[in-house]
């Protein structure tokens, strides 16, 4: 049975890698006691499932993993349980915030979702350069195209970003703050948040960056993987 | 709001300075802490604070054992607080320096300079400018003498400490041997002595059995002679003799090992089953400075390995010690645990040394049921000629059967460890290892079709206290010699490949091994020329060192390359690893005259002076050597270990002969 589970990344673990996360979560679950599935072979590994990966650094309300449970193993227990049982055995600064139960069937994280959104917070701002970042980005909306260079196997390509930005606006908080919102397309590729930042003139240079939904959208609907006040199931799922 | 004094304010984590330069460096996931097991430091203004630091990068310092054991035992205490720390790379060196933030603790980000004792772990003398750097990044005066009463005290313990002179400026003090009882001693001479003058707390140290305080003696030279080490207050002892625990099973620890977010190096469970060793490789210092050899119940270790795999998480474990297939029931245990359910079933069990044999083998056998890749041995030199000069005493039949027990078990690929420079090498003795090599390949060919063997070759660097420590290391120029000899000669062989460390290093390291307070200088001038990180390749530089010891008029030839005579004061002399120094003598000269020595576990004492020195014994639970296996003894054993004693008490070896009455076989 497969289970998605929703976790953010807040604090000092934003300096673990995605990779590392991985590893943690290898862990956790056997730590846990969840009667995770292990992937055949010589060398076994426990059946997760993550999504797109997380920039080393950047803090995130919306991380999903998908994980592979067999109850033939020992006790799945409830659902609701699920997030405090596994959490408990990650490190401070991860938690989980709900779970589901997945239709057989459903498609992979990293198929299914279709743009994610951003949080740049970029600390104080002055009122000239707020009026610039306001300017900077009604520029970079109006714009046909976003061409920029990247080197790709060693050759040189030339890429539109312009469609993969969904959205982009900037926010002066009443403290003064400047804060930047983006939502970026994941499709053909994703666009990476310091891609988004380099094709400003003077580039902004974030104190924080946090992801804060992934978004599926399917026959013109957007929605989350699960949904943060998720309509959480309460039927419970018991391992006979 | 009133500043309150460094040690009782609540809020002292630099982390608010330090999070904006972590986004700027290579894995920064290796300064957040957070690791699982991780303790919580209980601060108080009354408790005697340490910082443990491993003077290498986070990777290689976190999984150390010493380490790890200390932190507990300090943070059980309630006088006393542990936090942890290790080098920063060189991208955050550079970014700590130019923001003004100091070394940090990894556990709460305190900074290093408000502890009360910055104790190094000192595993490898390439990490001695690694010391001076931390202590430089904490804010404190590199040089001892120089500190004043707001500073932390400095001090090491590890393996290194047993010449701990070229490091004796910078050092406030040194401990000799097993920490687990002198971290108290320490803690309770410095809580008693909150805010004293620094020399009276160094002189209340040096009360404390294995610590030594290099400021305490005086060291008297003629010419480049070195004549004498003495000390200079009432209370600094003549010699300082090693601190040893007498049974490990008082000591069940690390009992929460860490487990790191982040990858390291051995990223498992580690459960140490003995301490010591008593083969008497005479190459080996950790041999030699460990002893008596002191097992941990069998019962002990089974709890050790199900609680931990139960707290950690991990999917591994690795039973460590010198020579683990030695354990008393090696066989049982480890059985036990492969076969044990509430192990959690999917557990590997690796053995870190395996010994050159068939017996070992059949262990690797019992761990590795699936995938079975690659097996290391080392048998150390390439000739018997060698192998008993060295108390190496594998037969080639023991390699050959062990490799030939591998390949026909499914194993693919095995790593042979040699040392080149050892004394008496001829050219024949080093090539003997590519004999070796190729014979192992030879036998690989008969159960797979494309047997790989690795040849791993060290340039021997000759450590205090062992028999070696007369002897005049190879030049760099010869090792590379024998090096490129060597390789050569592997080439014509297919099927063997070969690895070797840089000769240029095995020198550095030679001046720092057996070197005296003179070297101090050249340490800091390294040091200050940006020489850290010596034991990583891509930042070593010889030529600092040759330049540093020529500005301070030091002869290499004569700090490394020479052999030292039976009268002459060696600079470790004050020190002691209860070892007879005419022991260590007559080991030598049987060296020289290809004679080994048995192990002591199994034989009759021949008084070294590690246990009737100090009162104690070898803790072993088994009277008879393991079966199937002559190393160590040079005999045939294979009748051994038919009855192995079931209960783990101390082996009563007999009456002990004098040292000078000692015979080998």
């Amino acid at each position: 049975m497969r289970f998605r589970l929703r976790y953010s990344k807040y604090g000092k673990v934003r300096f673990l890698s995605h990779r590392d996360l991985a590893r943690v979560f290898e862990r956790s679950v056997r730590l846990a006691g969840l009667p995770v599935a292990y992937s055949e072979g010589f060398s076994p590994r426990p059946r997760l499932h993550f999504g797109l990966a997380l920039s080393t650094g950047y803090e995130s309300d919306a991380e999903f993993i998908d994980v592979d449970l067999n109850e033939d193993q020992g006790e799945i227990g409830s659902l609701e349980d699920l997030p405090a049982r596994l959490g408990a055995c990650l490190p401070a600064g991860v938690s989980v915030i709900s779970a589901i139960q997945l239709e057989p069937g459903t498609p992979s994280l990293q198929e299914a979702v279709t743009s994610t959104t951003w949080r740049f917070e970029l600390g104080p701002t002055e009122d000239a350069r707020a009026s610039d970042l306001a300017a900077e980005v009604a520029g970079l909306l109006a714009a046909e195209e976003l061409v920029v260079e990247l080197e790709r196997k060693g050759k040189q390509v030339r890429e539109d970003l312009r469609p993969l930005i969904l959205g982009l606006s900037f926010e002066r908080q009443t403290d003064g703050s400047g804060v930047l919102h983006a939502e970026l397309g994941t499709k053909p590729r994703s666009v990476r948040p310091l891609e988004l930042l380099a094709t400003f003139r003077l580039p902004p240079e974030p104190i924080r960056v946090i992801r804060t939904h992934q978004w599926i959208t399917r026959d013109g609907e957007r929605f989350e993987p699960i949904g943060l006040t998720a309509s959480l199931p309460h039927t419970e799922v018991c391992a006979s | 709001m009133a500043s309150l004094p460094a040690h009782t304010s609540g809020n002292e984590s630099i982390w608010g300075r330090l999070e904006p330069l972590l986004s700027k460096v290579q894995k920064p996931a290796r300064y957040i802490g957070c690791e699982g097991g991780a303790q919580e430091p209980q601060w108080g203004p009354e408790k005697v604070s340490w910082l443990l630091i491993y003077p290498d990068t986070y990777e290689i310092g976190l999984p150390n054992q010493g380490l790890q054991i200390l932190y507990e035992i300090l943070n059980e205490r309630p006088d006393a607080v542990a936090e942890r720390s290790y080098a920063p790379w060189v991208d955050l060196e550079a970014e700590l320096r130019a923001s003004g933030v100091p070394l940090f603790s990894v556990d709460t980000h305190r900074p290093a300079g408000m502890f009360d004792v910055l104790a190094f772990n000192l595993s490898a003398e390439l990490t001695y400018t690694n010391l001076i750097n931390c202590v430089d990044l904490a804010g404190v005066p590199v040089r001892a003498a120089e500190r004043g009463p707001d500073h932390p005290y400095v001090c090491a313990g590890g393996h290194c400490t047993y010449n701990p002179e070229p490091l004796a400026d910078f050092l406030d003090f040194v401990v000799l041997g097993d920490g687990e009882e002198v971290v108290s001693d320490i803690t309770e001479v410095l809580a008693a002595h909150k805010g004293a003058p620094r020399e009276t707390v160094l002189r209340a140290l040096c009360r404390i059995d294995g610590v030594y305080v290099p400021s305490a003696y005086e060291v008297t030279y003629e010419g480049q002679r070195l004549v004498a080490v003495e000390p200079r207050w009432a209370e600094a002892p003549e010699r300082v003799e090693k601190r040893t625990v007498a049974d490990l099973a008082e000591w069940p620890y690390p009992k929460s090992q860490l487990v790191p977010l982040t990858e390291v190096v051995h990223d498992r469970l580690n459960v140490e089953v003995f301490r010591g060793c008593t083969r008497g490789c005479r190459f080996c210092q950790a041999g030699m400075i460990t002893r008596p050899v002191r097992e941990r119940p069998a019962d002990q270790v089974r709890t050790m390995v199900q609680e931990g795999l139960r707290r950690t998480g991990y999917d591994e474990v690795a039973l460590t010690s010198l020579s683990t297939a030695d354990f008393s029931g090696i066989a049982d245990v480890v059985g036990g645990i492969v076969n044990d359910p509430s192990c959690g079933g999917n557990v590997s069990v690796s053995l870190p040394s395996l010994r050159v044999d068939a017996f070992g083998v059949a262990i690797a056998a019992e761990l590795q049921k699936g995938r079975r890749t690659g097996l290391t041995f080392a048998p150390e030199a390439g000739t018997w000629r060698m192998r008993q000069v060295i108390n190496k005493l594998i037969r080639e039949e023991d390699l050959y059967s062990a490799v030939e027990s591998a390949y026909s078990q499914g194993w693919r690929r095995v790593k042979l460890y040699f040392l080149t420079g050892l004394p008496t090498e001829t050219d024949e003795d080093t090539l003997g290892i590519a004999e070796l090599g190729r014979n192992c390949v030879e036998l690989g060919r008969k159960h797979t079709k494309s047997p790989s063997v690795t040849v791993s070759v060290g340039g021997f660097v000759p450590k205090p206290f062992t028999p070696f420590q007369w002897f005049g290391q190879n030049t760099a120029v010869e090792l590379q010699r024998k090096v490129h000899m060597l390789r050569d000669e592997v080439r014509k062989h297919k099927g063997v490949q070969m690895k070797w460390h840089d000769p240029r290093a095995s020198l550095a390291e030679g001046m720092m091994s057996r070197g005296d307070r003179r070297l101090g200088p050249v340490i800091e001038e390294v040091w200050r020329r940006g020489g850290t990180f010596q034991e990583w390749s891509e930042c070593f530089r010889l030529d600092l060192w040759e330049e540093a010891m020529a500005t301070h008029g030091l002869d290499i030839d004569w700090y490394v390359y020479r052999h030292r005579t039976e009268d002459e004061v060696l600079p470790w002399d004050h020190l002691s690893a209860g070892l007879h120094k005419d022991f260590l003598w007559q080991d030598w000269r049987d060296s020289l005259a290809e004679v080994g020595l048995p192990d002591c576990r199994w034989t009759p004492c021949y008084d070294c002076g590690a246990c009737t020195g100090y009162g104690i014994e070898h803790i072993v639970a088994s009277a008879t050597p393991p079966a199937g296996g002559s190393q160590g003894t040079g005999q045939d054993l294979n009748t051994g270990g038919l009855i192995p004693s079931e209960i783990a008490v101390p082996v009563s070896l007999g009456a002990r002969p004098s040292s000078s009455a000692v015979s080998a076989p």
